[in-house]
């Protein structure tokens, strides 16, 4: 059984922004665990000395000429907003030192 | 008190900057990068991190970066990596900031200031700062938690800045004082103006200021535990909060207290620095390398066509003030301030053929007059022209320094040309010899005793015969002539 | 009248009006597209007003292209301006996009006609199309059993001809799996070639559109209007469209197929799978082509490699979705960290929370260099597996999956052993490689699928060796019985 625990479980949720119930921590501890079990398995691998692959295909850096383009009309990119004043979309409070 | 702790302890600075780069549109958007528009108004579905959204590199903003390494002698690297900084806040739309973390685009650099030299005299020297990297990044959007505009507790979004291109300039911890620290900004900040790669308009949140402090007791070898302050945005600011944070610390020391890693809000009305977040619990970033985008490569030859393009910067400008106009590097230093006065003073020098008389004027007389007014040159109304125009009357004896000096705040304010002025209204020096010759006739007479004792061999009372003649012309005589003059009469 | 092909050359003799043809699709989609809950959403107002615009371009001789006037759908995951894309997810069920995909914009230029959006695994994640808000879709084969997914309803609904074509995205075999679960051609095209552009993203570096067709020539016209360089998406291939119809020349003579050792080992697919392909196999040894045994290697190792690289992308790219801007924000929240947690754990289902966690944890400090940093270098021997058994064939051929479709429910419980059956797919993601699914036979009235995957761009030999397949043999025209009824 890998190593991970239900605190494990517990702080990685809060990093995603997850509320678990107790059915849930308990399910994902187990799933988890068996998920990583098997891929502490790439560990026989010896991979000293390998690149990562972040990009399946290498290719040469696009880039985009410095030219604006017409913003979007303020409606469209509000029409979504589950809360907006004026042309603000608006979020309950921020508790201090959460981010900054 | 600031000097007690300083002989006890060393201030040990590093500083983080973070430039708005000078592009049209947002880093990884077309949308356009503008200041003071209503919420939300310069966004395209990329800044707003709507499902589907994709980036794609500004090629004017990797150009900058370029230029700004090569300006601070750093290091253009071949390839360079955008990573995503995940954390969660309203203001970042994507739950990631799109970075540069392991390989920035540029990095092992420097930058000299001036510092203040040890002991007496206000000499200076100069001191090599130096810059760790530079790298690429997006800006977060505006959190509104004002409650007087966001009403109640809530918090206002406001997008339009979101995905503008950031550089964040990093520099190594070279900085031993508050002094040195806003030195080494304004020298930042004119370099990034003068190559045009930032407007650095501290008002517009285009050049901020993050800074690492810790002291350690003289002699010691090893840092000290440091704070970071975070987002200052002017020079008094970054100077009031590390003064502030270095008498904390000393505090905390000088009662045999340790000090905690953490990062500090600086409280302007207060003055004081207070723990906004600790270190222990700071979030996991989970950085890792964007899918979205692949590394920037950088060929020599994009690096040597920016390095073509390149402004002059200001220390060369510097050096060749120097050389060509035959200038005391004190000269020389106080035009390259900003490239607008040293640009002002090229064009004087065209203008009036003397490029001493251009620096005296400039020096003396035209900087005294904007720093009364708080003006910046390019917001002065006087050109180069006109100031040249105004030398050269002076210069042909067609005006008196004095007439000239006393025209400069009018020229400065109102602009317009010297030389209509002094005809209009009759400035220009008396040089009618018949005219001068009463004028002299008139004193003579009308001070026989004076006259008398010069005839004596007393050259006192020349003086005051000189006064009473220039008085009667109303000062548009030429002392000299007038000198010549009496003189000239008294002994025939 | 259901497929492509017949569509296209009833159109072009005048047989039959776009009008017609996208009303027929609309009428099926409201029946058998509701009754196998493949359709979750219809545009049949608009869809009928650009079939009429198709119509009068076609009298006037102006049509856009093969596909002017002929109906499709689209995943539920690729945005369209002024259309909902939810994903299946209750944190998007009202979300309506403020943009075109770049898909989108090329089957408008094309004078396709989208009709409306399918069924999928929540996000795209899941093989079954039961991880969604709308309930699970329904094998047109045999109504208790799974499309297969991500994209089921997508591979369901053109089996079911309710239109000749339709659009899925394949991140680890999700246009393949369900290609191979529903009886219909699936191409995953190489990593690039259809641009990402208004694609929700799931895991960015594996992500690629895919069409669900029944022939391999029907599947060149869709991949040639859909693909091709897109300045939008940085890690769009720099090629334009290629020429796909042109290379389905009929002549495999002399090609040499890869069968992958890994791939044929006992325990492996169920045996009637592994006989279903084989006989495949010895059909295009007959029309010249040759075997040859290739070797994977790392075969063990890629469902551990994809489910790390996956999932640590994914837990990034759904953080967006944070009630804030766009989508379900919880009710009474006090705060902004309340309103992100809540308004995610209502929003997010259970697979979903799964991998974000999961992505979450493998991205995390103390864990990145043994899982996902171990991934991305295993992803480099992959890719070099694969380089080598180039070396020795023009395509590799396998199963698509090991088994035909399992029952719905089946494998709800046991997301483990739901992973690991992702074994012959989620390769050609890592590698970026292109690969398709075709029908190659049937188990107990089940389709089973054959993958080909082919070497990096070389969408055109995996097309032929389809193509000449199908000339040989009936599989891909067989029609499940929902498909009979409607037709009878
Ligand atoms: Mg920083
Ligand atoms: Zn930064």
């Amino acid at each position: 059984m890998s190593r991970i625990t239900r605190e494990d479980v517990e702080r990685t949720s809060r990093l995603a922004r997850l509320s678990l119930t107790e059915q849930e921590i308990a399910a994902l501890t187990r799933d988890l665990g068996l998920i990583l079990d098997h891929a502490d398995r790439l560990a026989v691998l010896d991979t000293t000395g390998i690149e990562p692959t972040a990009h399946a295909l290498p290719l040469a850096t696009p880039t985009r000429r410095d030219v604006a383009a017409p913003p979007l009309d303020p409606d469209l990119a509000l029409r979504n907003a589950p809360l907006r004043e004026g042309s603000a979309f608006v979020v309950p409070k921020v508790i201090e030192g959460e981010e900054s | 008190m600031m000097d007690r702790i300083l002989e006890r302890y060393e201030v040990v600075i590093g500083l983080e900057v973070h430039t708005h780069l000078k592009t049209e549109s947002k880093l990884f958007s077309p949308a356009p990068v503008r200041y003071g528009d209503p919420p939300n108004h310069d966004v395209h579905p990329i800044d707003l991190g709507m499902p589907g959204v994709l980036p794609v590199l500004n090629e004017r903003a990797a150009g900058l970066a370029i230029r700004l390494g090569l300006a601070t002698h750093c290091t253009v690297n071949h390839r360079s990596v955008f990573s995503r900084k995940n954390y969660f806040y309203p203001d970042l739309p994507k739950g990631y900031q799109i970075s540069q973390y392991e390989e920035p685009v540029v990095s092992g650099g420097w930058l000299e200031i001036e510092v203040a030299t040890k002991g007496a005299g206000r000499k200076t020297e100069r001191k090599r700062i130096g810059i760790t990297r530079a790298h690429l990044e997006e800006d977060a959007g505006k959190s509104i938690h004002d409650a007087a505009i966001a009403g109640g507790e809530d918090t206002y979004i406001d997008l339009n800045r979101a995905g503008v291109p950031l550089l964040e300039i990093v520099s190594e911890p070279d900085l031993r004082s508050p002094e040195e620290a806003t030195a080494y900004l304004r020298v930042l900040r004119s370099v990034l103006r003068y190559i045009d790669v930032s407007d650095a308009d501290m008002e517009k949140g285009q050049f901020r200021c993050d800074a690492n402090v810790s002291l350690r007791v003289r002699g010691a070898q090893e840092f000290g535990t440091r704070t970071e302050i975070k987002n200052l945005n002017s020079f008094a600011s970054v100077e009031a909060a590390i003064r502030a944070e270095i008498v904390r610390q000393s505090e905390i020391l000088d009662d045999g207290g340790r000090i905690v890693q953490a990062t500090m809000h600086f409280d302007v009305e207060r003055g004081r620095t207070r723990v906004m977040r600790l270190k222990e619990n700071a979030d996991d970033y989970r950085y890792f390398d964007d899918p979205d985008l692949i590394p920037l490569q950088i060929t020599d030859a994009q690096i040597e066509a920016v390095r073509a393009g390149m402004p002059e910067l200001p220390e060369q400008k510097r050096a060749r003030f120097e050389s060509a106009y035959a200038l005391s590097p004190d000269d020389a230093g106080l035009l390259i301030q900003s490239r607008a006065l040293a640009d002002f003073f090229e064009a004087t020098v065209v203008g009036c053929g003397s490029a001493r008389s251009a620096v005296n004027w400039i020096a003396r007389d035209l900087l005294k007059e904007l720093n009364d007014r708080g003006i910046e040159i390019d917001a002065a109304a006087i050109t180069p022209a006109t100031l040249a125009s105004l030398i050269r009357l002076v210069e042909s004896g067609l005006v008196t320094a004095r007439t000239a000096r006393e025209l400069l705040p009018e020229l400065v304010r109102a602009g317009g040309d010297p030389d209509e002025i002094v005809r209009e209204r009759g400035l220009g020096a008396v040089s009618d010899a018949g005219l001068l010759d009463a004028l002299v006739a008139e004193v003579l007479a009308a001070h026989p005793a004076a006259v008398e004792s010069v005839r004596g061999g007393d050259d006192k009372p020349l003086n005051f015969l000189m006064g009473k003649v220039m008085q009667a012309s109303k000062g548009k005589a030429d002392p000299a002539e007038v000198r010549t003059r009496l003189l000239a009469r008294i002994r025939s | 009248m259901d497929t492509l092909e017949t569509q296209r050359a009833a159109l072009e003799a005048g047989a039959v009006s776009a009008r017609e043809l996208v009303d027929r699709a609309l009428s099926a989609a409201e029946t058998v597209g509701a009754r196998l809950n493949t359709v979750v959403g219809l545009r049949r107002d608009a869809a009928l007003a650009e079939a009429e615009a198709s119509d009068s371009r076609r009298r006037s001789g102006s049509i856009r292209s093969p596909l002017d006037g002929t109906p499709l759908l689209l995943k539920d995951n690729m945005v369209m301006f002024g259309e909902l894309t939810t994903c299946a997810s209750r944190i998007l069920e009202s979300f309506v996009s403020p943009y075109d995909s770049t898909v989108v914009e090329r089957l408008r230029a094309a004078g396709a006609i989208v009709i409306g959006r399918t069924n999928m695994d929540e996000f795209a994640m899941g093989s079954s199309t039961e991880n969604s808000i709308y309930g699970p879709a329904h094998n047109p084969w045999d109504e208790s059993r799974s499309c297969g997914g991500s994209s089921g309803g997508s591979a369901g609904s053109v089996a079911a001809g309710i239109t000749g074509y339709a659009l899925g995205s394949d991140t680890g075999g999700s246009v393949r799996q369900p290609g191979s679960f529903c009886g219909v051609l699936g191409m995953k095209p190489t990593y690039g070639r259809v641009s990402r552009f208004g694609l929700v993203a799931f895991a960015s570096s594996l992500d690629q559109i895919g069409p669900f067709t029944r022939s391999a020539r029907e599947c060149a016209w869709v991949l040639e209007a859909i693909s091709g360089h897109d300045p939008r998406d940085s890690t769009s291939l720099p090629e334009p469209s290629p020429r796909l119809e042109a290379a389905l020349t009929g002549d495999v003579s002399g090609l040499r197929i890869g069968l992958p050792r890994e791939y044929f080992v006992v325990d492996g697919a169920d045996p009637a799978v592994i006989g279903a392909v084989r006989s495949a196999l010895a059909e295009l040894e007959s029309a010249g082509a040759t075997l040859v045994e290739v070797e994977l290697p790392h075969t063990a190792h890629v469902v551990s490699t994809y489910y790390l690289v996956a999932t640590a992308e994914a837990s990034s790219n759904l953080a967006r979705y944070d009630g804030a801007r766009f989508g379900r924000r919880a009710a009474g929240v006090e705060n902004v960290d309340e309103m992100y947690r809540r308004s995610r754990s209502e929003g997010f289902g259970d697979e979903v929370k799964r991998r974000i966690v999961l992505g979450t944890y493998v991205l995390s400090a103390g864990y990145f260099d043994a899982y996902y940093k171990k991934a991305q270098q295993v992803r480099t021997l992959v890719r070099q597996d694969f380089e080598r058994a180039f070396e020795a064939c023009d395509v590799i051929a396998g199963p698509t999956y090991p088994e035909p479709a399992f029952a719905l429910g089946a494998k709800s419980d046991d997301p483990i052993s739901m992973y690991l059956a992702d074994i012959y797919t989620v390769s050609a993601n890592l590698a970026g490689l292109p690969g398709l699914s075709l029908p190659c036979g049937q188990s107990a009235g089940l389709p089973i699928g054959m993958q080909l995957i082919g070497p990096a761009m070389d969408e055109a030999t995996l097309l032929r060796v389809a193509d000449v397949y199908q000339r040989r043999t009936d599989h891909h025209l067989q029609r499940p019985p929902t498909g009979r009824e409607r037709a009878a």
